[in-house]
């Protein structure tokens, strides 16, 4: 068994050794290790030159891994998190996703951008954003939310593999989860969604964080008799239609589970590719749990209390299934 | 003091000046026919800046630039011809239409555009500069940017990112006294502007950017230097702005008789009447340079008129590698 935390770090360190125009940029990922310990020894094994701790400046560093990448190279860069990547959001809506269109073709960003998302650590409204839907919303970038051990290790390697700009979230309570990684198969398109658990009445849709919350639901909806399938979506640009579609299409019912505010998430872009392409499949309205319109508050059963829960997720479950 | 420049060397600096100019000329009078549309910012009054850095810079040096940058483009090399068919958003344009007057490229010149977000060019040069620098090639990378962008965030970060990092990058800084229609001094607390970069170690000057000699020399000298030490330099060029910010300016923040005032310094006639009253040059050059630039201008603008539109059915190319499903 490995964390999540060593596979994203088994893939890095895999790509470093075998691609010299691979580097790592970003807050403390040299001398310190990574905020989330990835690049942990990284500095000792590849040195300054190609573990770059950066000043504190997410727009120059996450520009300069554009130009790096237009440039030549195949830069990874780390923004410590999803909160203070809004420091460089402008360098990613007008630069890394507008580069090949606005040069006609001529200049692509093989960039990759990581960084940690999410909520559920006690670390207050500034630090527990989940953003990626933002991300979601631009064409030109890809995005890729990694729920999985095995998922955590190949979308790094998919990604720097990519010819255009890709970001991966990585949700902060998964960087301890254990799981199985094989590292010799070819891995799945990281651009399809996956049915990681099948079930019959009704189907929780999730990514991320939110995934290990909904295969709870679906072990206690089960000892109540309800078989819930569970997808996990994986790529959140480009989304996969053809997966959820076929998935409501055989349990007719939809629980859409986001850790996003519920306005504007893409637990609504979901909801509304359901409405469109799998209307008449539907035998119940589309249900969506999501984070309470609020900022994350610090106090624990406050918090708990906003952002998703099995309890949540499994009473939308019932609620969709008729009160079953 | 004497221009100490060849007779072929002053031809090719009046002539360079004076294409942007005609270029520049005639791209207004498009726009007021709706050939040319969207934002349209004019380099006239600034080609001394342009032309002597150009000429300073080396074909393998890279250049990220803002929107104001036809002339640059031209005298990097890129036709006319694809500069007037990319404002009339053609096929044929070199950034293939989709980029429009703001944002001319070329990859084949290392012209990195055309940058419409003021400050946004600064990291991307760094990342050019880290990238070469990290490939062992000792290149420049020349970044222009406005006085106005020396304001942003970025530009510090940038600053301190490539002292700290001794990315050669070669900052020019094209002061043309506004941003938009905030004078100089109402928007940056210290006037002398070169100032900034020494308190993050990056050694700066300032030159007169109505002087397309003194650019050159100053362009060239620094370019050299980052070139050797691999470190980033500073240099401020003093120019100003004779036309509206953009099409859609009034121009209500600026008297007349200010602007008058500069077109004394007029790049292009102080420089002519400078090559001409040391014998370098005569009216007879100066005749035969107007009616090529003319001819290359007519062609440019014939170019463009016989440039195909983009398929309508292309339009999600070059969003993606490949398509998305
Ligand atoms: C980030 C950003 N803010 C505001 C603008 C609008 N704007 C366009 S040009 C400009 C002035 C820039 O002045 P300067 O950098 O001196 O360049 P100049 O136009 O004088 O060449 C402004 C405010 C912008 N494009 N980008
Ligand atoms: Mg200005």
């Amino acid at each position: 068994m490995t964390t999540y935390r060593e596979a994203v770090r088994t893939a890095i360190q895999t790509l470093l050794r075998e691609d010299p125009r691979v580097f790592l940029m970003g807050e403390d990922v040299g001398r310190y290790g990574g905020a989330y310990a990835v690049s942990k020894g990284f500095l000792e094994e590849f040195g300054e030159e190609r573990i770059r701790d950066t000043p504190l400046c997410e727009s120059t560093f996450v520009g300069a891994g554009i130009g790096a990448a237009i440039g030549g190279m195949r830069p990874i860069v780390e923004v410590m998190t999803v909160n203070f990547s809004l420091l460089a959001l402008d360098q990613v809506v007008n630069n890394a996703s507008l580069m090949r269109h606005m040069s006609g073709g001529q200049f692509e960003v093989p960039l990759l951008v990581r960084m940690a998302t999410g909520g559920g650590k006690q670390i207050a409204a500034q630090h527990s954003h989940s953003l990626e839907n933002w991300y979601a919303h631009i064409p030109g970038i890809k995005v890729l939310a990694p729920a999985t051990v095995q998922d955590a290790h190949d979308m790094v390697l998919a990604g720097i593999e990519d010819p255009d700009p890709v970001f991966i979230f990585e949700h902060q309570m998964l960087y301890g989860m254990e799981g199985p990684l094989d590292t010799e198969s070819t891995p799945p398109s990281p651009w399809k969604a996956a049915v990681r658990r099948e079930g019959k009445d009704v189907s929780l849709i999730a990514y991320g964080g939110s995934l290990h919350k909904a295969l709870g639901a679906a072990d206690e909806l089960e000892k109540e008799g309800i078989v819930a399938e569970v997808v996990d979506l994986r790529s959140l640009r480009p989304l996969d239609h053809e997966t959820i579609v076929q998935s409501v299409s055989r349990t007719h019912r939809a629980v859409v589970i986001d850790e996003a505010w519920k306005t504007g998430s893409l637990a609504s872009e979901i909801s509304a590719i359901l409405a469109e392409e799998a209307f008449y499949e539907l035998d119940a309205p589309i249900e969506r749990v999501c984070t309470l319109e609020v900022p994350i508050p610090y106090a624990k059963h406050l918090e708990d209390a906003a952002i998703p829960q099995v309890d949540r997720i499994v009473a939308a479950a019932k609620r969709s299934v008729g009160g079953a | 003091m004497t221009l100490d420049i060849s007779r072929d060397h002053a031809l090719e600096l009046l002539r360079d000046m004076i294409r942007i100019r005609r270029l520049e000329e005639k791209s207004a009078e498009l726009y007021s026919k709706q050939k040319i549309r969207g934002f349209l910012h004019l380099y006239i009054g600034e080609e001394a800046v342009g032309v002597g850095a150009m000429r300073a810079l080396r074909m393998d040096d890279n250049i990220v630039a803002t929107y104001r940058e036809h002339g640059h483009a031209l005298i990097r090399g890129v036709s006319a011809g694809e500069i007037m068919a990319e404002m009339y958003g053609k096929a044929n344009g070199c950034s293939g239409g989709r980029g429009g007057s703001m944002h001319l490229f070329c990859a084949e010149r290392r012209f990195y555009g055309g940058h419409a977000i003021v400050g946004g060019g600064f990291p991307i040069a760094a990342g050019l500069a880290l990238a070469d620098k990290m490939k062992g090639e000792a290149l420049v990378t020349a970044c222009f940017f406005g006085d106005g962008a020396t304001d942003e965030g970025e530009f510090h970060e940038t600053l301190n990112l490539t002292a700290l990092w001794k990315l050669p990058v070669l900052f020019l800084c094209e002061n043309n006294q506004y941003a938009m229609g905030t004078a100089f001094e109402r928007h940056v607390s210290d006037r002398d502007i070169a100032n900034n970069p020494p308190a993050y170690g990056i050694p700066s000057d300032s030159v007169n950017g109505m002087d397309v000699v003194a650019v050159e020399r100053a362009v060239h000298n620094a370019a050299e230097t980052v070139r050797e030490t691999g470190a980033p330099r500073f240099l401020e060029l003093r120019t100003y702005r004779f036309r509206a910010h953009s099409m859609y300016d009034a121009e209500l923040y600026r008297d007349k008789e200010e602007v008058e005032e500069h077109k004394k310094e007029d790049p292009i006639a102080t420089f002519q009447a400078r090559a001409m009253s040391e014998g370098l040059i005569t009216q007879d050059d100066v005749d035969a340079i107007e009616a090529d630039a003319a001819q290359e201008i007519a062609d440019a603008v014939e170019f463009a008129e016989q440039g195909e539109w983009e398929p309508i059915e292309d339009i999600a190319r070059h969003t993606y590698a490949r398509n998305l499903p």
